[in-house]
């Protein structure tokens, strides 16, 4: 494990990743600039993955699931974490490969280690969304997911896209050989200003998790998630000519409120509010918004495709 | 005389896929073969994570030509019929000739079809199957069309003879097909070329790749039981994840590891359960201290340092599930010291079924229905209600939630924690049994209360409800459930009058929907009384029957035998039903069997159809007042004398369940039938004596029918 290769730190994790997969040619992504609940919501990814037009893309997204929140206490989950994310459409043929390859970037070499690819479907209830893929483990642990999707927002992917998601805290300990996740050098351990992912997230793990599980204002969180299913379903339906009689549909500002709806309802789950037969009801409800965005960057998509 | 070989290397297959895969490989390609003229001396198929592989040897190099005549218009028909014939055939009017029929001249085309070229015809059979492969769930890549469990990469196909290999040429959506493969994905990535079956499976050995996943089983197999008896410990049995595991390797490499002491308080089957499930490990149990110590995991590589790394990052995972189930169990065990109030109220809040109530309000019903079930079985009323209360607790428990498996088996951890008798606690464990045809039966006394009451709570509230299995849809499990019931009263041969349970269960579930709000324990024995007509507990009670009829089957008794007992009326003891039934089989099976039963059925018919058609014709049930005075001739009055004999006979012979006492006594009736109806005219002028035989007639079908309907017995 102690091989010179090796990462020393979190962001050493990332950034091997980053330049990896610049290299294999994917625009590297800035996170997205809103609260979302994997990295798949970006709309880099949902979005992108509709429509005939190629597309290859890597990004860190922050995320966030309110109620795997533990205080900072448990070495292993969080409320607040990072996923990293690649989508490659059409998935090319050698995606394993390529894939693999970033394993070695990190210093994982499949030559000492026992990487499999174990049978794992993906489905995204609130997206309207399912692929088909695998965990891939590496000596037993889960270290990604792999997906090849089939269907975003009730729509055939064609062509289909390859998704890999990385989750990062677990797969950086992993490689750094760490026990529990606040103890993980987040920048060079030798540096002047040495800070662990405890340094920077122990006390926001603490304060997010009192407020997600106890404090979040649930009567305001009802609220709010009306108005961002009203205001998405309002945006789709404005006329696709503006003022000046642009034609302008507005598939993305809809979209983020569809974000934002199933956020609030990550939270309102987390506050226990939400009863098992109500759930199913409010991710329909999110899944809605999910079809009908997709419904709208579909044929805004084809007609882009059409003119040029 | 050509082997054929087929190899369809892809991504990944689900090992659970898998076996299916390779029987329906097979299937498909050799149907095929055959459908279009070929033979084959034998075939089998193969699977790794990452190739489906087919072997056929001795195949015909090519189909045989076949001759077809067909007959034409007559030669003097108009000129567009023979054109007609001519395009239907593809022949010219010169290859055709002309015969005597037998309303002229007539047109015959002999039409030949010369035979196939083998590869010809395995291209068209193996494109058919990949593009139409039953994959439970297959999917699309990349910008193609093609579909398949996992992106597919390549196709191997080649047929070899003497001669040597040829590729089959076939193309499907750019993949052509060739005589290469490539080895273990890491150990020997490189492509090489194949001459036929044995040097291919002989190169993948070479490349690391063990073809044959009964091989991989079995090395598995031997080489984890090796590496625990070495330290004196034995692997836990487990043929399901063995079956999967040589589903996820090509390359088996078994290695060992020891659990953490910290774990080792865990309950075994949580050890179990969380490294199976999570971890794909096998247990391995110390045998000098009966504990579930260790592990092997089964590793895709050989490495340079023989695995170390790989299993010092499996032992890591399992620490911190371990840790996970070890928070779980504490935190449970917590709240079984407290009384486990908080799990009651929880159920509370769990709907078992809109129509039906809480998890909470079905405890409640089974809880009382155990009490009323527990005197038939031997067990205490007041441990079978209590057992029934606590016996679903563990479902609100942190472990159960996240290893919905370990239900039951947690709630007997933790009924035993919170110091409650022995049979109280295992029926927490014992009362979902049994699940399935070979499952085994609980006999505790108090699991067994509890365990009928359970299902026979199911299977009345869902029929309460209306809602029963249709065609091969049976959400709730219910035919499962009347199984388990069968198993339940037959195993432990429990006395009851099924119906009537059913009929108070069934309306109980009414009235609790009608919203009464009868609460089972305080109202049963009083509304019981109560007039209630409904066909639901029939037709419960035909369902179970059903379910009965299939479960004997399986044993061996033949359908027309349960058939005929089950058409009696009053058979609402399955452990009577099921003892007569058996007599019945065994009494055919013996010496002159066969000829007494025939012999008796075809007397029982001329009765049974005498009766009916009078029955029918007059308007009347004959069934009363037979008289010996009334009598004729000898041959009746000897029907009498023998009726007055048997009956007697029949009835303590049933009472004690002595069938074969009971089928001697009814057989002895058949030739003072015979007899009667050689002599005696039953239909006479005289009405008082018609009516008097018809009514004789009667009292023996009554007295068959208490051991079975004769009739129905085929032969």
């Amino acid at each position: 494990m102690t091989s010179p290769n090796r990462p020393r730190s979190f962001q050493d994790v990332i950034l091997r990743l980053q330049s990896y997969w610049a290299a294999q040619g994917c625009a590297i992504l800035q996170p997205y600039d809103m609260e979302v609940g994997a990295g798949t919501f970006h709309p880099a990814t949902t979005l992108r993955a509709l429509g005939g037009r190629a597309w290859a893309a890597a990004y860190v997204q922050p995320s966030r699931r309110p109620t795997d929140g533990r205080y900072g206490e448990n070495p292993n989950r969080l409320q607040h974490y990072y996923q990293y994310q690649v989508i490659i459409k059409p998935s090319p043929p050698d995606l394993q490969d390529l894939y693999l390859g970033s394993l070695k970037a990190i210093g994982l070499d499949p030559m000492i280690h026992d990487v499999r690819f174990v049978e794992d479907d993906w489905e995204s209830p609130t997206l309207g969304a399912w692929g088909l893929g695998w965990e891939v483990w590496c000596d037993g642990m889960e270290v990604s997911q792999f997906t090849y999707f089939q269907q975003v927002g009730g729509h055939d992917c064609k062509p289909v896209s390859g998704e890999l998601t990385y989750g990062l805290e677990r797969l950086a300990m992993y490689v750094l050989g760490v026990e529990h996740v606040m103890d993980m050098p987040f920048n060079d351990p030798d540096s002047p200003t040495p800070l662990s992912y405890g340094d920077i997230f122990r006390q926001t793990e603490q304060e997010y998790s009192r407020w997600n599980f106890d404090q979040a204002e649930t009567a305001t969180l009802f609220r709010h998630f009306e108005d961002a299913e009203a205001e998405c379903a309002r945006i789709l339906a404005a006329a696709a000519e503006d003022s000046a009689g642009r034609h302008i549909p507005m598939a993305h500002p809809a979209y983020d409120q569809c974000i934002k709806a199933s956020h609030i309802f990550n939270l309102l789950d987390a506050r226990g509010v939400i009863s098992v037969t109500e759930r199913q009801a409010y991710i329909g409800r999110v899944r809605a918004l999910a079809k009908a965005c997709a419904d709208l960057f579909v044929t805004t998509a084809a007609a882009q495709e059409a003119a040029a | 005389m050509p082997d054929l070989l087929i190899e369809l290397f892809s991504e990944e297959i689900p090992a659970r896929m898998q076996p299916r895969a390779r029987a329906d490989l097979q299937r498909l390609i050799t149907d095929g073969l055959v459908e279009a003229g070929l033979t084959y001396a034998s075939a089998g198929a193969f699977s790794t994570p990452r190739r489906l592989t087919l072997t056929v040897e001795g195949l015909t190099a090519q189909s045989p030509t076949t001759r077809e005549e067909r007959k034409g218009p007559r030669t003097d028909a108009p000129e567009q019929a023979l054109e007609g014939f001519l395009r239907a055939t593809g022949l010219t009017k010169d290859q055709l000739e002309a015969h005597d029929d037998k309303k002229g001249q007539v047109w015959f085309a002999t039409i030949t079809r010369p035979g196939r070229p083998a590869a010809d015809i395995v291209a068209e059979v193996l494109e058919a199957t990949i593009r139409n492969f039953p994959w439970p769930k297959s999917m699309r890549w990349g910008a193609g069309s093609l579909r398949w469990v996992r992106p597919l990469h390549s196709i191997l196909c080649i047929l070899t003879d003497e001669a040597g290999a040829t590729t089959v040429p076939l193309a499907i959506d750019g993949l052509t097909a060739g005589n290469t493969t490539r080895g273990h994905r890491f150990m020997a990535p490189d492509a090489f070329v194949v001459t036929g079956f044995e040097d291919y499976a002989a190169k993948l050995r070479r490349a690391r790749v063990m073809l044959d996943p009964a091989e991989r089983a079995a090395e598995i197999r031997s080489q984890a039981e090796n590496l625990a008896f070495a330290r004196g410990w034995q692997i836990v049995p487990d043929d399901g994840l063995l079956s999967e595991v040589a589903g996820l390797v090509e390359w088996p490499v078994p290695l060992m590891g020891v659990i953490e002491a910290r774990f080792l308080d865990l309950p075994p089957e949580v050890l179990q359960t969380s490294m199976k499930e999570h971890q794909k490990f096998f247990s391995a149990r110390n045998l000098k201290t009966g504990r579930i110590e260790g592990f092997v995991t089964v590793a895709n590589i050989e490495t340079p340092d023989d695995g170390a790394t790989i299993l010092a990052g499996n032992q890591r995972v399992l620490a911190a599930r371990l840790s996970d189930a070890a928070f779980f169990y504490e935190n449970d065990l917590r709240e079984v010291k407290a009384g486990m109030k908080a799990w009651a109220e929880g159920l509370k809040a769990v709907t078992f079924h809109n129509k039906l109530g809480s998890q909470a309000d079905r405890i409640a019903r089974i809880a009382a229905l155990a009490r009323e079930i527990a005197p038939l079985v031997g067990a205490d009323p007041d441990q079978a209600e209590e057992a029934a209360r606590l016996a679903k607790l563990d479902l609100r428990s942190a472990m159960v939630g996240e290893f919905p498996e370990l239900q039951g088996i947690m709630g007997r951890y933790y009924a035993l924690e919170a110091g409650k008798p022995e049979a109280v606690a295992d029926a927490a464990c014992d009362h979902y049994s049994p699940l399935g045809p070979s499952d085994a039966v609980p006999t505790a006394p108090v699991s067994v209360a509890v365990a009928l009451a359970d299902k026979i709570d199911t299977l009345t509230g869902f029929w309460a409800i209306d809602e029963k299995p249709t065609g091969s849809k049976d959400p709730f499990a219910l035919r499962r459930a009347a199984l388990g019931v069968i198993r339940l009263v037959l195993e432990n041969r429990v006395r009851f009058d099924l119906k009537e349970l059913l009929r108070s269960c069934i309306r109980d579930h009414q009235e609790y929907q009608a919203g009464e709000g009868i609460s089972r324990s305080g109202s049963r024995s009083g509304s019981r009384s109560r007039s209630y007509s409904d066909s639901k507990p029939e037709n419960l009670l035909a369902f179970i029957y059903d379910r009965l009829k299939v479960y004997l089957r399986d044993q061996g008794i033949r359908h027309d035998i349960i058939d005929a007992v089950l058409a009696q009326p009053g058979n609402d003891d399955l452990v009577l039903v099921v003892n007569c039934t058996r007599a019945l089989q065994d009494f055919l099976k013996g010496p002159d069997g066969e000829d007494l039963v025939q012999g008796l059925k075809r007397s029982m018919n001329m009765v049974s159809k005498t009766v009916f058609e009078a029955e029918d014709k007059d308007g009347v049930e004959y069934s009363f007042g037979a008289d010996v005075k009334f009598a004729e001739t000898d041959e009746e009055r000897a029907l009498f004398a023998a009726l007055d004999q048997a009956e007697p006979a029949i009835g303590a012979a049933i009472a004690a369940e002595d069938f074969p006492a009971a089928m001697s006594a009814i057989a002895g009736l058949r030739a003072p039938i015979d007899a009667f109806f050689e002599a005696v005219q039953v239909n006479t002028d005289n009405q008082i004596v018609r009516r008097n035989r018809l009514n004789l007639l009667s009292r023996i079908r009554a007295a068959g029918r208490q051991i079975a309907d004769f009739t129905r017995i085929e032969g």
